[in-house]
């Protein structure tokens, strides 16, 4: 009997368990699952949030960063580009320079040489006409002396050239 | 889950195995209580009729030289009692409250029987049960006799132990929650500490792998029911391995508790069943028509078995559990009875016993709530489940 007690549902017990089972059931819902359940999805809810404003924030730092390195690229390329550009303006103003410089001193060379030809001809024309006068006048001299011996011919001759002045006339 | 159920089975079958011995044994006391003439049996009847303290008279018996019974040791302990036995002598008397039509309401300490040998306001303790009786105040149960008819127009709503038992757990779980509750208002939004820290992981599994796999998306609304229904189980299996005041009681292994929990669960489903879930039951679709006269009859016995086993379920493994624990402490008195020596010997081989019992029996208080609360969910989620579009 014992035994059948035990598996025969007694009446207080189950009166007892319906009635405050479910007071506290209805208690329970109200005042504490309610928040619990609430508070656990609001916090969920906010860490949620966090985790994707961080991913946002991540994804952001990770374009600025992107972008940053763009500009810095951009830069770099842009300073090489000027660099090379002034590197090309000199060698070209060099280059210019030196060429031009190159023409001038050729063009004063061989102007020059013109003129040193010029005045070499001119000399020589010079020479040529005072040779040709100083014979003349040697032998006019020569004419006009007579000498009696080698000797005195030859001191005539060097007198003669020593009296003409070959810078004059 | 397969050692659980592994262990479920095991416990389950050496607990029906006990039950078988234990009916014997209560056969014998039937007849012995039938039969007032048989001198040695009249001291185990006094037992049977006082059994509100059979824990304490087993030992008393085996104290004063007399037989020592483990199966009224142990089915004492996982009895219902009208007073809770502290230690010793000391019972802590718990309100009788007791109802019909004769008499009305009478409400009186479970002192007055004092310890069930004693009758008062014309009830008395007669095989752990509240009986009404014409003898006057006093009498000695023996000499008294029960008034049949009256007895069965009484109605007893009586504080027993397991009632008690119930309250102070149902107060814990308010206390507990509602502090939690209000940790999680105040510190809206911030992590958990404290109890709330403890507390949390059992909700957030019971919302997660119970409510929402089971139910599916209309789960929220369940949620306060299987929450109050797992901590609830989970609590009192805790509170039931206790040994002492306030624990002990074995309320979840009571089948009139396991009986309106099941009931809940039944009637939520029947209430919240769809059209669909009742589609299902009444008429399968798909089904040849002959084959429903089979079908349907087999479906609505379902209906019925589910909660019928959820019941069953919680009260067999929780009672058994109990069962073994006590049966291998047992073991050391009725070795002790045949001589101290082997009673000393077997008490390490039985501490060792009920230690590992006790440990699996706290697995098991875990998981029969998870269980309980987990196919309590799949019932209702198959009753709330949106027809699907093939």
């Amino acid at each position: 009997m014992l035994l059948a007690s035990l598996v025969e549902p007694s009446f207080g017990l189950i009166f007892w368990m319906t009635l405050s089972f479910l007071i506290v059931l209805f208690i329970l819902a109200k005042f504490a699952w309610k928040p619990i359940l609430n508070g656990l999805k609001e916090r969920e809810a906010s860490i949620a949030d966090a985790l994707n404003e961080a991913k946002k924030a991540r994804e952001e730092n990770a374009n600025m960063m992107a972008k940053n390195e763009d500009l810095m690229r951009q830069a770099r390329e842009e300073r090489e580009l000027l660099l090379k550009e002034a590197r090309d303006i000199r060698d070209r103003e060099i280059a210019g320079a030196k060429a031009k410089a190159k023409a001038e001193g050729d063009a004063l060379l061989a102007r020059a040489r013109e003129e040193i030809r010029n005045e070499k001809n001119a000399a020589i024309t010079e020479m040529k006409n005072q040779v040709a006068e100083l014979s003349i006048l040697v032998a006019e001299r020569i004419l006009k002396e007579k000498l009696g011996d080698a000797a005195a011919q030859k001191a005539l001759v060097d007198k003669v050239i020593g009296e003409a002045d070959l810078r004059k006339s | 889950m397969s050692i659980p159920n592994l262990l479920r089975t095991a416990s389950l079958l050496i607990g029906s195995f006990l039950f078988g011995a234990a009916s014997a044994q209560h056969d014998g006391h039937d007849h012995a209580t039938h039969d007032h003439v048989d001198v040695v049996d009249s001291t185990v009847a006094s037992v049977v009729a006082a059994d509100s303290d059979a824990p304490k008279l087993a030992l008393e018996e085996a104290e004063h030289g007399g037989r020592f019974d483990a199966g009224k040791l142990i089915m004492g302990h996982i009895g219902d009692e009208h007073g809770w036995h502290l230690w010793g002598h000391t019972t802590l008397p718990l309100p009788i409250i007791v109802y019909n039509t004769e008499r009305g309401v009478s409400i009186f300490s479970s002192g007055h029987f004092d310890h069930g040998h004693k009758t008062y306001g014309g009830y008395m303790i007669h095989e752990g049960s509240i009986v009404a009786t014409k003898d006057a105040d006093g009498t000695d149960v023996h000499h008294a006799t029960i008034d049949e008819p009256l007895t069965k127009a009484t109605w007893d709503i009586s504080i027993t132990k397991n009632v008690l038992s119930l309250f102070i757990s149902l107060a814990i779980l308010l206390f507990v929650f509602i502090n939690v509750a209000k940790a999680y208002t105040r510190r809206a939004g911030q992590a958990p500490t404290g109890f709330q820290n403890m507390v949390e992981p059992i909700i957030l599994f019971v919302r997660d792998d119970v409510a929402k796999s089971a139910i599916g998306p209309r789960y929220m609304t369940f949620m306060p029911y299987l929450l109050t229904a797992f901590f609830f189980i989970f609590l009192n299996n805790l509170l039931g391995l206790v040994p002492f005041f306030p624990g002990g009681a074995n309320l979840t292994g009571n089948i009139a508790v396991t009986l309106v929990l099941a009931l809940i669960t039944f009637i939520i489903v029947t209430v919240k069943g769809n059209k669909h879930y009742w589609q299902h039951i009444l008429a399968m679709p798909g089904v040849p028509g002959w084959v429903l006269f089979i079908l349907t009859p087999v479906e609505i016995l379902g209906m019925f078995l589910k909660p019928f086993v959820l019941m069953i379920r919680l009260f067999a493994n929780i009672t058994a559990g109990h069962i073994i624990a006590l049966s291998f402490f047992s073991l050391i008195f009725v070795f002790g009875e045949t001589n101290a020596g082997a009673g000393y010997g077997v008490s390490v081989m039985s501490l060792a016993f009920t230690v590992f019992m006790t440990m699996l029996e706290l697995l098991v208080a875990f998981i029969q709530a998870y269980v309980f609360t987990f196919l309590s969910a799949m019932y209702i989620g198959a009753a709330v489940e949106e027809p699907h579009h093939h």
